[in-house]
């Protein structure tokens, strides 16, 4: 249970940086800070391979590309201003509603019956493929056509900037 | 085409045929002709097909009436041509019906109206519009026919249209000209009053028969229908009778609604003879002597209905005095006789008063198409004091226009004589003593004013200008010939109508007795062969008087009439302004009608109705510049909406939970 | 473990909202899609938490899909992101409002 706390506060402080910091690259830091401890809690979940890809992809692919976009345009440090605007207000009020309501319907169920027990091999790689490969088989494929879709715009993007 | 015959329930034979349409459908198809003429300028077409259409239309005429003179007294042809309107009990079909009345006025039209576009034939042929003429005067024609051989007030409505716009067309003709358009338009207005009129009467009409079981506005139905209607409801019989008169004033021009008649003279000539004299003046008349039984049955009516033409003959009469315009004094010279018609049918003389609207025609196209050959011979100039000695150059067009004045006159053995004297008598007969005396002085002053013009116009010394007297010459034989032949006329249709008991009667009275109300229906006393003549004698004394009076006013001490204006200068003045009756009508109902109308315009209109549409248009571009700062391009704004959306959505769910 | 469910999905249910709170604050763009990462994987841990909840791996499935496509949205966010950049030399979002009215 402690970890559990200790694991929570650390996450939101990570969570909280990415948003509050003005520099970047700290936003950034604080961005795989996050993701690595929800790897963290992954595992307390019993999902390994889903945090093995975590890792893998989120923290290391997903923020390395951000921070070559960062370095490459020399992102300065935003100016703090004085007030904050109205759609800052606006953002923070629903935020903290949203928080809110989401909060209330986790704690109003019924509380659970405790921690049931997992077969075994659960969250290994052999019981998600078999998961994967028959009920997902449609999702897959589709889930590869979007990535095929995504390099190909990447690609074309990055060559209309390379002949401009 | 046999005509079947039918046995109806009163003794009246009615036999079917399919030849009636074809009466007014000629003269449509030459409109259509004319119009397409007009519009290609193919000008020639037209000297074939406007008399042409109205030829052809004369011969189906005679063979029809020859047709009805084979069916027993009182018989009628009947074409019915489509059903028009049928719901609940009331049927109101489009057909024609031909009996002894629609047989004279069919004569009248198709025969008197041929003449008149021959006339036209010289008279417009230098002018660039003719095709366009001959269209709406064909139009008229056949608008004039459907009115005639209409079997039911709705159809006749129709007809009574259609002559008001070809009226409204061609007084208007010249309209490159406003006083010409205005004109027209003053003729149109004035009608509209009357025939609004005409429409509430037909409406009640209907209402009243339909709560008597028998909803019907055909003429035989009317007729039949109408003792029961009169012991129903005889206020509705005298206000239906009232309101139909009002409409027949419109189109016959009696007070209160004469005043567009002087002012149509602005028209052509042709126009002037065809439609003003002959014709569509005489509607109203028609229209009367048609519901003749529906008016016995109101003494009250016929009292007004005598009244205003009595009264109307005189008033035209007195300012026809000092008028200096040809035209114009024909015009009012038209709105006495047809006085005297209304006068006639008031007094219950119906085919008295049919009689002379017979007559008058004959007389007065004569007359008129003489101004328009002295007009066309004097290069447009009309004022007689401009004119004089005009006999020498006009031999044929003195001559018609003379007898034309004795008809009008009343000198016997000519027609109006016999006309005329048929309803001074039956005004005399039906106790209407002050009516008759109106009628009598009347008729001493048309003697008078029409020989003032034709002593003014073809005799004594030669007032014309250098200039005019050059071109001074006798018209083309096509507009000569109709003249003479209307002269011929003026002469012999007198004789159909001849005293009681004089050489073969009245013929006329007899042929249309059939058709209206009888004669004795007011309940008049006989009078005596001996009145009679002394009656005739009075009347004929007054009319030589008259001439007499003009002969040495203006040919043996010319200036006399002068002297006289300046002795009595009031008169004078009131007659020439012409009572003012126009500028009265001005203030007292145009002024406010404009006034109300401008109000109705700038507030109602512009105002009120056009701000509700453009409001609606302008709240409409209001709200979407409100909503279109919604379109900001801010992504973050995008975001937060779809947040709210969400926020929104977990707050209802958690709500209905 | 005895770690309630419960925990876990409000741990989420904050990790969220702090991202929809970088989204509409922030006015760096990169910041912005920083923060809808966030978004993404408080949504994964939800799925994960429920899926060992419920005993199904349908969870872990899903969250295996989310991975995928957050991937791809990135690494063509950022493209356009680039694209725009050579364009307008700036990264504030608010300077990039072209489909206004």
């Amino acid at each position: 249970m402690i970890a559990f706390y200790f694991i929570a506060i650390l996450t939101l402080a990570s969570a909280l940086m990415v948003v509050l910091h003005r520099n970047p690259i700290y936003s950034a830091l604080g961005l795989v800070n996050t993701l690595f401890l929800i790897a963290v809690s992954f595992v307390m979940l019993d999902a390994e391979l889903i945090a093995m890809l975590q890792v893998i992809v989120y923290a290391g692919a997903i923020v390395i590309l951000f921070l070559f976009v960062i370095m490459l345009l020399n992102v300065e440090t935003e100016v703090r201003t004085a007030r904050v605007s109205r759609l800052g207000t606006a953002g923070l009020v629903l935020a903290l509603l949203l928080a809110l309501e989401l909060g209330v319907f986790a704690l109003v169920r019924e509380p659970s019956s405790g921690t049931p027990e997992l077969p075994a091999g659960f969250g290994s790689t052999e019981l998600l493929a078999e998961t994967l490969f028959s009920d997902g088989m449609l999702s897959f494929e589709l889930t590869s056509l979007l990535l095929l879709v995504a390099v190909v715009g990447a690609v074309v993007m990055a060559r209309r900037k390379v002949e401009s | 085409m046999q005509p079947e015959h039918a046995h109806t329930a009163a003794e009246a034979v009615v036999a079917a045929t399919s030849l009636l349409r074809w009466i007014p459908l000629l003269p449509l198809i030459g409109f259509g002709v004319g119009v397409f003429a007009a519009s290609t300028n193919r000008r020639s077409l037209v000297h074939v097909t406007g008399p042409g259409s109205v030829l052809l239309a004369f011969v189906v005429s005679v063979i029809a009436v020859s047709q009805l003179w084979a069916l027993p007294a009182g018989g009628a042809l009947v074409d019915n041509v489509y059903t028009w309107i049928s719901v609940g009990m009331l049927k109101i079909d489009l057909t024609f019906r031909v009996d002894a009345l629609t047989s004279v006025m069919l004569l009248i039209i198709t025969g008197i109206g041929f003449l008149i576009h021959l006339y036209a034939l010289g008279y417009m042929h230098d002018d660039a519009d003719e095709a366009r003429f001959f269209s709406y005067l064909n139009l008229f024609v056949a608008s004039m026919l459907v009115l005639v051989l209409a079997d039911s007030l709705p159809v006749v409505f129709i007809g009574w249209e259609g002559v008001g716009v070809c009226s409204y067309l061609l007084i208007g003709f010249w309209y490159q000209d406003m006083a010409n358009a205005d004109a027209g338009r003053k003729a149109m207005l004035t009608n509209r009053v009357g025939d609004a009129a005409f429409l509430i009467g037909m409406f009640m009409l209907v209402w009243a028969l339909h709560d008597l079981g028998a909803a019907s506005l055909r003429f035989e139905d009317v007729n039949r229908m109408a003792p029961q209607l009169g012991a129903a409801a005889p206020h509705v019989v005298t206000a239906v009778c009232l309101l139909l008169l009002i409409g027949a004033t419109g189109k016959s021009a009696q007070i209160p609604l004469y005043v567009w008649l002087p002012d149509a003279m602005a028209g052509p000539t042709p126009v002037s003879a065809l439609i003003h004299a002959a014709t569509m003046v005489t509607a109203g008349v028609y229209m009367i002597a048609r519901l003749s039984p529906l008016y016995v049955l109101s003494p009250a009516a016929l009292d007004v209905v005598a009244t205003i033409g009595a009264v109307t003959a005189l008033f035209a009469a007195t300012m026809a005095l000092v008028q200096n315009d040809l035209k114009k004094i024909l015009a009012y010279s038209t709105i006495s006789q047809i006085g005297y018609m209304v006068l006639g049918v008031g007094v219950g003389s119906f085919s008295g008063g049919v009689f002379h609207l017979m007559t008058h025609a004959c007389f007065k196209a004569l007359l008129f198409l003489g101004a328009g050959s002295v007009m066309h011979a004097m290069s447009g100039e009309l004022d007689v004091h401009k004119m004089g000695g005009l006999k020498k150059q006009l031999p044929t067009t003195r001559w018609t226009f003379l007898v034309g004045c004795l008809a009008i006159a009343g000198v016997p053995p000519l027609a109006a004589f016999f006309s005329k004297d048929m309803i001074l008598e039956a005004a005399f007969a039906s106790g209407h003593v002050v009516l008759w005396l109106i009628g009598l002085a009347a008729a001493g002053m048309t003697a008078f004013y029409m020989f003032r013009a034709y002593f003014l116009a073809f005799e004594g010394e030669s007032r014309v200008d250098h200039h005019a007297a050059h071109h001074l010459h006798e018209s083309p034989s096509t507009m000569t010939i109709p003249l003479m032949v209307l002269a011929v006329l003026s002469i012999v249709a007198g004789w159909v109508g001849l005293p009681h008991g004089v050489l073969w009667g009245d013929r006329f009275g007899h042929y249309l007795a059939p058709v209206l109300a009888p004669h004795d229906a007011l309940g008049h006393h006989e009078i005596g062969g001996g009145t009679v003549l002394l009656l005739t004698l009075v009347t004929t004394g007054v009319a030589a008087l008259g001439i007499f009076v003009a002969y040495s006013f203006y040919l043996k001490s010319p200036g006399t009439a002068d002297r006289l204006a300046e002795r009595f200068r009031g008169v004078y003045v009131v007659l020439w302004n012409k009572y003012w009756v126009d500028e009265i009508y001005d203030r007292l109902i145009i002024t406010p009608y404009v006034i109300f109308s401008k109000f109705f315009w700038k507030v109602v209109d512009a105002m009120l109705i056009d701000g509700v549409v453009n409001g609606a248009g302008v709240i409409v571009g209001k709200t979407s510049d409100v909503w279109r700062r919604l379109e900001s391009g801010n992504v973050q704004h995008y975001a937060a909406a779809m947040m709210l959306g969400a926020v929104v959505t977990c707050g209802v769910y958690w709500w209905l939970s | 473990m005895n770690v309630p469910v419960e925990n876990y999905l409000v741990l989420a249910a904050l990790i969220f909202a702090i991202g929809c709170a970088g989204v509409l604050t922030r006015r760096n763009v990169i910041v912005i899609l920083m923060s809808v990462e966030l978004m993404l994987n408080a949504v994964n841990l939800t799925f994960v938490a429920l899926s060992r909840q419920l005993v199904s791996m349908t969870g872990q499935m899903i969250v295996f899909f989310v991975m995928t496509v957050a991937a791809a949205e990135v690494a063509v966010g950022l493209a356009i992101f680039l694209a725009i950049y050579s364009q307008r030399r700036t990264v504030n979002a608010d300077e990039i409002s072209l489909l206004r009215w």
